[in-house]
């Protein structure tokens, strides 16, 4: 700004640097701070005490152990199983139809408003309120099962909630219910911020529309749908309250998912085993956000 | 307006594409019209659901409407339903809720609007490279962050207070927050800074006199933003409010989790209801204002 007098750069500007400062405090110490002691301490035994200095880590340090005691848990295997499942089908499938949904909203149709606020509003309500509805709704005995059962169709059998091998599935349908708007909201700003003259001379080729919206829309969309992606998967990671209150983790752990396991490690006395937990889901985000970085830094570098 | 007035009648009958469409239209809208009722089956099973009295709910099915509505599973869900021994509704929670999310929304747009601001119009390189870390951090799991953020507020002294969950929304409220500012504030014309500069004016008196009276939609799309995730918010809740500031989506979770013997399921729906009345509210009135909060992280990022 001013680059004529600089007395002491330090001090140039002060009122922003003090004005900046609780947003560097939560930088460094929430989202850096508290990072790496999570990663440190599941090196350590510590079980309700937290620790903090050298010292104290230094004599509870255990190396690997509590990574090798999370993948010998069977319920901590059945959590990372469900959260490989839910991810991969949550982010596929809210890709698929959210772009579908978009490709439709896009045709210059009537009542478009209506149509977006249709889709979009269960987005606006919470998991605890989308579990509860869906829990209802796939109620064997109240819900669809016996709608369809009253129907005459005696035999039809719709038990995913109470079943298994099934009930993390529904934690993907509502899951879909709740989130899907969303990529098609995202997924429509990206189709629109694409310039009319390339549907023009595709148009003037020849090109069919569905050609042109798999050969050149896509891949000029790109850079939004990774961001789109990193957004839908590392959300997916986090999923806890929609299996809380869709299954309670059930029928029995088959619906467990991380967060919950580290939920109950971090405050009931197995604090390194929570981090342990919690540092397996850091690693995975990383490699979510891998792409997104590449974007948004070869972005600038470009530029 | 006559957009809004016809989401009523978005029905099969109500919007039958007209004959002289061509079969490609027909089957847009037969597409958009089929998926638009997916979407709307859980909210229909839900009120009606909560109009029917348990009789009903045993002969009928879940899709079926009421004939007798009646409002006593509304009332019975807001003032009597229990947690646990406690019989008090969902009232409470509600007014908990409403407790966290002001205080809430004005601090982390406080925080967020000034720090979107130095970066915008007073960067200086430590606090870029701040926002950096601060966006890639914003994807990082909360689990990470649970338990150092329980002994940060134990040692500041408010765990288990509203001023834990205050700080707690303020921090996870500030990425996308300091996003949407900082570029909002970037997107005005330099003019209208240097022009104020060169008058004399301040960091803060440039922040209140000229740049916030202008901006308005932007400071509207954080409150519609920040309102509906801190409402809909519950592990939060949970962990740093402690037992008698729980939110009402706790309250509800555990409503439904401890009717005991006949589950009422009209009284589960209302409750569901209630909860989700308040940003479902804020969504319909405030359509495009919320569409652009969310997709102005996305997609301008």
């Amino acid at each position: 700004m001013s680059e004529v007098k600089r007395p002491n750069p330090l001090f140039r500007n002060l009122t922003a640097k003090l004005a900046a400062s609780p947003m560097i405090f939560i930088v460094l110490v929430v989202f850096i701070g508290s990072t790496i002691w999570t990663v440190a301490s599941s090196f350590t035994g510590i079980k309700t005490l937290p620790i903090f200095t050298p010292q104290e880590f230094y004599d509870n340090w255990v190396g690997w152990d509590q990574y090798v005691r999370l993948w010998n848990t069977p319920r901590w295997i059945t959590s990372i199983t469900n959260l490989a499942i839910y991810g991969v089908l949550y982010s596929g499938f809210a890709f698929i139809i959210g772009f579908l949904l978009a490709v439709l909203m896009d045709q210059k149709i009537r009542a478009e408003g209506v149509f977006r606020t249709i889709y979009l509003y269960p987005f606006a309500l919470s998991f605890i309120v989308t579990g509860k509805v869906w829990a209802w709704i796939l109620n064997p005995a109240f819900g669809l099962e016996k709608t369809v059962r009253d129907l005459g169709w005696a035999s039809f059998s719709f038990d995913w909630l109470t079943n298994r091998d099934m009930s993390i599935y529904t934690v993907v349908i509502a899951g879909l219910w709740q989130g899907s708007g969303l990529v098609m909201a995202l997924m429509l700003a990206g189709l629109r911020s694409i310039d009319d003259e390339i549907w023009h001379a595709a148009r003037v080729d020849g090109i069919p529309k569905w050609r042109t919206y798999l050969q050149i829309v896509v891949p000029m969309m790109r850079p939004v749908m990774i961001t789109i992606f990193v957004i839908v998967a590392s959300g997916s990671v986090r999923v806890y309250d929609l299996v809380l209150a869709l299954t309670q983790g059930g029928p029995g752990n088959s619906s467990q998912v991380p967060s919950m396991y580290i939920y109950e490690k971090l405050f009931v006395g197995a604090l390194a085993q929570g981090t342990a937990a919690s540092s397996v889901l850091l690693l995975a985000t990383a490699i979510i956000l891998v792409p997104w970085i590449i974007v948004e830094f070869g972005k600038k570098s470009r530029s | 307006m006559t957009a809004m007035s016809s989401a009523s009648t978005v029905t099969p009958n109500g919007a039958k594409p007209k004959p002289m469409f061509a079969p490609g239209r027909v089957l847009i809208y037969t597409l958009l019209i089929v998926t638009s009722i997916y979407y709307l089956i859980p909210l229909y099973v839900m009120v009606i659901t909560s109009l029917k009295d348990l009789d009903q709910i045993r002969e009928g099915n879940i899709f079926i409407p009421t004939m007798k509505p009646t409002f006593d599973a509304w009332i019975k869900a807001w003032s009597a339903a229990c947690t646990g021994l406690n019989c008090t509704g969902l009232a409470p929670g509600f007014w908990n809720s409403v407790f966290i999310t002001i205080p809430s929304v004005i601090v982390s747009i406080a925080v967020a609007s000034i720090s979107g601001y130095t970066l915008a119009n007073w960067p200086f390189k430590f606090a870029e490279w701040c926002f950096t870390i601060l966006l890639v951090g914003s994807f990082i799991p909360y689990q990470v962050f649970l338990y150092p953020l329980v002994i940060i507020t134990r040692e500041m002294g408010i765990y288990s207070t509203l001023y834990a969950v205050i700080f707690v929304h303020t921090v996870f409220g500030l990425p996308i927050l300091t996003l949407l500012f900082r570029n909002y504030f970037a997107s005005l014309p330099e003019e209208l800074f240097k022009a104020a500069r060169v008058d004399g004016a301040g960091y803060w008196r440039i922040f209140f006199n000229v740049l916030m009276p202008m901006s308005l939609p932007i400071f509207s799309v954080a409150v519609i933003l920040q309102v509906t995730g801190i409402w809909n918010d519950f592990l939060f809740g949970v962990i740093y409010a402690g037992p008698t500031n729980y939110p009402m989506t706790v309250q509800l979770n555990n409503i439904v989790n401890s009717l005991q013997g006949v589950k009422e399921y009209n009284v589960e729906m209302a409750a569901t209801i209630l909860t989700g009345l308040v940003p479902l509210t804020i969504y319909f009135l405030s359509g495009k204002y919320f569409v652009r909060g969310i997709a102005a992280g996305a997609v301008k990022g």
